[in-house]
């Protein structure tokens, strides 16, 4: 009696769970798998200064809408970006670090490069300023930042902002990997964190407009821009497809497909008009008909002695046949 | 589908997917390890209790490095998919329910098999009937493994990389809204994670009541 009472319990209860258990979890994963073999999807490693602006997820909308394609847009900043990439994890980058650009390109890992978008770095701290920075150069501020010992927050993670930050203290004539010492703090984290990290801190800091606009705008932190002008200031975002040729499964023709969007008229449009209404001004400018165009000389000549390699956005070489981009 | 409720759905998904497939091989485990006297046992234990604390961005990282395209199992494609998730998260609870139930079913008064046995049952008849003392011991281990899943950062955030609507769960939404300022939003997850774990426990120990 007790044996057949326990073991009856055991075969409806433990076995039942474990069947059940199987059951769901088979169903579950087979469910997501099948979603994932059929889901027409382009993967995207991008830098946080985009994504946290809520840009990308207006062109991923967009791009939907027209392509039926989603976009996976996954945040890393812009050298894990390349570097994810370079492993085939992921199908296009849209990264703004074009010293990292060059060497990606360099080593065969993508091609395809197109510049689509720009806008300026800030240096920006406390309101009342009291290293008095305020509109000196960039480098000139710097190096009275560094002279007084002023608290400065660097992003300290090798995102695009993170190697602009680097490239400012060497040309002002400090070797970055000796600064850090205790006024020059690494955040390792975001943008977002870095900026709250020196508000706390009374810091300054280097901001891309896009996340230091949406923070200050919605009262999360009291820094405000000191330094904006300047060629050093530039920040210039491109957009590159993997190479296929070394990940044959990755996504090459959405990935052209994408490019060809961004550097449409519609999607310079979707560029030039987010932000305007919410925070009065346009977060990033779109670059395209900028650069074919030539309609603002100075500023061209900057971005090419920034963001072109060999006189081009992108040297014949590493077009990955797509010569109609560059037409 | 509200934004909030989307990430709150596939959160609870993919933690118990992760639960119930961790339960396929910790359930065994447990049995072999609680009834069974063999060589290596007690290592076997010791490990598994180790391995409870395991840190979540370590485990992320390995599994990151062997289902990334250039890793060993690159060509599955399964880096930022739901299920490369599930995979990192049942492994991450194993050592939980299998510590937990293993030491539910040593706790049984050992009279039980021993009667079970006298009374003409098999091994495993026997061994279910252990298991059905220890079922409030099976309860807590569930509850907080799943627990444990649904609110750890390093997996969900190395393997699923935070897609909305795909991989986007509760953990990784309130890291990434944090990080963006997007706090309200931070804030209304985070109270829906706690929630969601307090009332588990509560649920658990009434359960166990009886």
């Amino acid at each position: 009696m007790l044996i057949t009472v326990l073991g009856e319990w055991g075969l409806n209860k433990v076995v039942g769970i474990m069947l059940i258990a199987a059951i769901c979890s088979f169903a579950s994963l087979a469910y997501i798998e099948t979603l994932r073999r059929t889901e027409d999807k382009l993967m995207v490693a991008t830098t946080t200064s985009l994504y946290d602006t809520g840009l990308l997820d207006v062109i991923a909308d967009r791009y939907r809408a027209k392509y039926g394609t989603n976009l996976y847009f996954i945040p890393l900043g812009s050298g894990q970006s390349l570097e994810h990439a370079k492993r085939g994890d992921a199908d296009a980058v849209l990264v703004h670090s074009p010293s990292l650009e060059n060497q990606f390109l360099q080593e065969n890992a993508g091609g395809a490069r197109k510049i689509i978008a720009y806008n300026f770095f800030a240096i920006v701290g406390p309101g009342d300023d009291p290293t008095n920075i305020e509109n000196l150069s960039p480098l000139a501020a710097l190096q009275r930042i560094a002279q007084v010992k002023a608290t400065w927050v660097s992003r300290g993670d090798n995102s695009g902002t993170h190697m602009k930050e680097k490239n400012l203290w060497q040309e002002a004539g400090f070797d970055p990997t000796e600064l850090r010492n205790d006024w020059y703090l690494e955040s390792s984290s975001g943008m977002g964190r870095t900026l709250s990290i020196a508000n706390e801190q009374r810091a300054y800091t280097l901001a891309d407009m896009g996340t230091y606009l949406k923070f200050h705008r919605n009262n999360l932190i009291d820094l405000e821009v000191l330094v904006s002008q300047g060629k050093e200031l530039l920040n210039v975002y491109s957009v590159m497809a993997v190479n296929p040729s070394a990940h044959p499964y990755l996504n090459f023709n959405d990935a052209v497909r994408f490019i060809e969007f961004l550097v449409s008229s519609e999607g310079q449009n979707i560029i030039d008009e987010f932000g305007r209404s919410e925070f009065g001004r346009p977060l990033f400018y779109p670059a395209v008909e900028l650069l074919r165009e030539n309609t603002d000389p100075q500023l061209v000549s900057w971005i090419r002695d920034y963001a072109f390699f060999e006189n081009s956005e992108c040297p014949p070489r590493y077009r990955l046949g797509q010569e109609e981009l560059y037409e | 589908m509200s934004e909030l409720l989307e990430i709150v759905i596939i959160s609870l998904w993919i933690s118990g997917t992760a639960l119930l497939l961790s339960l396929l091989w910790s359930i065994p485990i447990a049995l072999t390890l609680g009834l069974r006297r063999f060589r290596g046992r007690g290592t076997l234990i010791s490990f598994f209790n180790a391995m409870l604390g395991i840190p979540t961005v370590a485990l992320g990282l390995i599994l990151y490095l062997i289902l990334s395209r250039g890793g060993p199992l690159g060509i599955l494609g399964l880096l930022y998919t739901p299920t490369a998730i599930i995979i990192g998260q049942a492994i991450l609870i194993t050592p939980i329910i299998v510590s937990l139930l293993t030491s539910a079913i040593e706790a049984v008064d050992p009279e039980i098999m021993n009667l079970a046995r006298t009374l003409g049952a098999s091994e495993r008849q026997a061994s279910l009937a252990v298991l059905g003392e220890a079922r409030k011991g099976g309860i807590l281990a569930g509850v907080a493994a799943f627990n444990r899943a649904v609110s750890e950062l390093g997996i969900a955030l190395m393997l699923g990389g935070g897609i909305a609507g795909w991989t986007r769960v509760m953990s990784t939404e309130i890291q990434r809204a944090t990080g963006a300022g997007e706090f309200l939003l931070s804030i209304q997850l985070a109270a829906v994670l706690l929630t969601i774990v307090f009332a588990l426990t509560f649920l658990m120990n009434l359960l166990r009541r009886d």
